[in-house]
């Protein structure tokens, strides 16, 4: 069975909504659709206040390289350009629309039919994709054109889906692949051809045997389409370990995927990609899974990009269970604290989970007893606890040498720490200071 | 509704903590301090009480009154420097208020002068124990003879221990291979039953407590490098399985050599770390004053655990 060789841990699983079949959230009565949802520069809003804007209809264009095309999810009247405050609490410019109707662009094709042909040649694709405003959904939200137009002297040779799913409590890759698995598939295939390469590797983890079959079994009417049954172990999911598992390939400290000849996309993504392609939908919706061990129900919705968690707290569960200690956006290894549940979701957004006060709550941190569980759980082959040392030490340089910008921020030496020291937390502030440094010696 | 607690990602972690895997490596200890008391009776279990118990207590009065920190005695650490000093003295009477000088050294100097558990650059036991060696070597080298099952008198007869008897008068008066196995012979009341440490090392490595590198490489160090010089000369040096299964080599590769705090913590270092004990172990045994000397190849291997950390990196991913 595949998986990456280096560290790793096992966290408690808890897919507990994977019995929920994905059901349509209801339309909100305002979106707050932020210009900032993916990696790079913010997009430049192309409407004015008390403009009408149908769904799909493009309200924020890509100015700049690093950048994409922001469509409107709901169809209504710009009620103001104001910056919100995103689920941490950073201000980000925002399109505020109040919903009216729901009248989507004619161009879109909303019937179920599956479109299988894609007769477009790859240049077309890649562009399509940035007009449709696609973006990673692994996480990373980098734009889809910037990451499928091979650059010059690189040549691309596998292409990987990742459907891990490694995380904890995060069920909304496994539903798309039970209730979509046809369009998965058209979806890499697209993928495929647009970077010329022979397969399209799909990764699941074992702990998901039924969508394994479901896609195994779909994978064989299209061509080139190959599904890689895969060791359950975190972080399978990150790129680098994704295409080690796979490939055996190692992306070098500092180089992309590309420089092994490696496209990694996610199954959100595909999926996203069959509908922008084959159905003319811009990126306007995701699957979140709302969860939580002490919540009464479990759920994965189809959600409009730009509903505020609360709105989608109180649809779900009414409202928070009283003993609620932690909501995050993502899974537990990964995933980010909401501070703010007044913020909209973004294209990136994969859950709501709800933890308990229990569970919220850190252990107490006590010396480090040099066992080396941090450095024999990394997968990267860092030494967690040194940075630790260096990085409260403001050893930057030294923090540097020992290679802190390698580290992933999978999570795996907190997770293994028996001394509960934050180690993440404390790389995370390393890596700032020594990008901050770098910054300054270039000057 | 209460405000919502935030925080760095992860939020999870493993439940693994510095209080379960010393109460894991107390638990492996208890077979060997049952075969202490069924070998050395009542002595046995009193030096245990007395060196576990003063260990604690000097941890309390240390932290609460010199450091004025809060007490970290429940985290299981000193209960495991307790019996392992307690496991490398002999069961003999004196011993029972001895130990607690040995406790005082290994607590005091040995660990918390440096800031206790996790900053100490050797293992506190064993700081303790070379100590009462050089302060006290006639009481220490005193060993009682075992004789009949759980004896209940505090005095003892006393003989000498394998090592001893091969150092003063050769092969010919040593035990057999099987009662050194079981631990049928005089030595530190700990160290002498092979099986009962084997049975603690298999369970810490299952609890992935231990990992197997620095044991076998300290044990087959001393098994190859003994194996060499028994057949140069047979006379002279004892042979490999006697080597291994008598003295405090099984004790010191499976439970001292292993402390996590002082040795190494990647894979090649341990083996590095466990070839340099395993090597200084013979050296000291055969060329050395004392007839047994896995204290002090530990203690000096503890001595250049910072530098094998240093030399030693885990392999980088793509490097």
């Amino acid at each position: 069975m595949k998986t990456f060789k280096m560290g790793g841990v096992h966290p408690e699983e808890n897919k507990i909504s994977t019995q929920a079949a994905i059901e349509v959230m209801p339309l909100p009565k305002q979106v707050v659709v932020l210009m900032n949802q993916h990696l790079g520069a913010p997009a430049t809003p192309i409407v004015a206040k008390g403009d009408k804007v149908k769904v799909g209809q493009m309200i924020a264009e890509a100015q700049t390289f690093m950048c994409a095309n922001i469509h409107s999810p709901v169809s209504g009247t710009v009620s103001k350009i104001e910056p919100c405050k995103d689920f941490v609490g950073l201000p980000k410019n925002a399109i505020y629309i109040d919903v009216e109707g729901d009248e989507w662009l004619e161009s879109i094709d909303r019937t179920p039919d599956i479109k299988r042909e894609c007769t477009l040649e790859p240049k077309e694709i890649v562009a399509k994709l940035k007009e449709m405003g696609i973006v990673g959904l692994g996480g990373a939200t980098f734009p889809a054109h910037i990451k499928y137009s091979i650059p010059e002297g690189k040549k691309a040779e596998y292409l990987i889906i990742n459907a891990a799913e490694c995380e904890p409590y995060l069920t909304s890759d496994y539903r798309v692949m039970l209730e979509h698995p046809e369009e998965v598939c058209i979806g890499a295939s697209i993928l495929r051809k647009a970077l010329g390469v022979p397969n399209a590797y799909i990764g699941i983890e074992t702990n998901k045997p039924d969508a394994i079959k479901l896609m195994t079994e779909t994978a064989k009417k299209y061509d080139g389409i190959i599904i890689e049954p895969l060791k359950v172990k975190y972080p399978q999911g990150a790129e680098k370990q994704l295409i080690n598992a796979i490939t055996g390939r190692k992306v070098p400290s500092g180089k992309l995927p590309i420089d092994v000849g490696c496209v990694v996309s996610n199954l959100g993504t595909a999926f996203a990609v069959y509908e922008a392609i084959q159905k003319n939908k811009p990126l306007i919706e995701n699957i979140l899974t709302v969860t939580g061990k002490k919540l009464p129900s479990q759920h994965n919705y189809q959600c409009r990009i730009g509903i505020t968690y609360n709105d989608i707290i109180k649809h779900a569960l009414g409202e928070l269970p009283e003993t609620t200690g932690k909501v995050i956006s993502g899974g537990t290894m990964m995933g980010k604290a909401i501070s703010n549940l007044d913020a909209p979701t973004t294209k990136g957004a994969s859950s709501v989970l709800v933890m308990d006060e229990d569970e919220a709550r850190r252990n107490p941190e006590t010396n480090c007893i040099r066992c080396g569980k941090c450095m024999h759980a990394c997968p990267m082959g860092l030494e967690p606890y040194l940075f630790s040392a260096l990085v409260k030490n403001k050893r930057v340089e030294e923090a540097k040498e020992h290679n802190i910008l390698d580290c992933i921020e999978c999570g795996c030496c907190y997770f293994s720490c028996p001394a509960n020291k934050p180690l993440t937390d404390e790389i995370r502030l390393g890596k700032n200071m020594v990008r901050a440094w770098m910054a300054s010696q270039k000057k | 509704m209460n405000l919502l607690n935030i925080s760095g990602s992860p939020h999870v972690h493993s439940d693994e903590s510095t209080k379960k895997i010393m109460w894991r490596v107390n638990l492996a200890m208890a077979p060997m301090l049952l075969c202490g008391i069924a070998y050395f009776g009542l002595n046995a279990l009193l030096i245990s009480l007395v060196s576990v118990a003063c260990c604690c207590l000097f941890q309390w009065l240390i932290e609460k009154y010199l450091l004025k920190v809060p007490t970290t005695v429940c985290d299981g650490s000193a209960v495991v420097t307790g019996l392992l000093l307690a496991f490398n003295v002999p069961a003999t009477a004196d011993m029972i208020w001895l130990v607690a000088i040995g406790a005082l050294v290994a607590i005091g100097v040995g660990k918390m002068t440096f800031g206790g558990l996790g900053k100490n650059p050797f293992n506190p036991a064993l700081v303790g124990r070379v100590f009462m060696l050089i302060s006290f070597p006639v009481q220490m080298t005193t060993w009682p003879t075992v004789g009949k099952w759980f004896p209940m008198s505090l005095d003892t007869t006393t003989g000498a221990t394998p090592l001893g008897i091969f150092k003063e008068s050769g092969l010919s008066d040593m035990p057999g291979l099987m009662d050194a196995f079981l631990g049928h012979v005089g030595g530190s009341f700990g160290e002498v039953s092979a099986i009962a440490i084997l049975i603690g090392a298999i369970y810490l490595l299952w609890r992935k407590v231990i990992s197997w590198h620095i044991p076998v490489a300290f044990i087959g160090t001393a098994f190859i490098f003994s194996g060499i010089l028994w057949l140069v000369n047979p006379e002279q040096f004892l042979n490999p399985v006697m080597t291994i299964f008598t003295g405090g080599i099984m004790l010191g590769a499976c439970f001292m050599a292993t402390d996590m705090v002082t040795s190494p913590m990647s894979k090649t270092a341990q083996l590095i770390f466990g070839f340099g004990c395993g090597l200084l172990t013979i050296i000291i045994r055969n060329w050395g004053a004392y007839p047994e000397g896995v204290s002090f190849a530990i203690l000096l291997m503890n001595s250049i655990t910072p530098l094998l950390n240093r030399w030693c990196k885990p392999a980088r991913f793509a490097c």
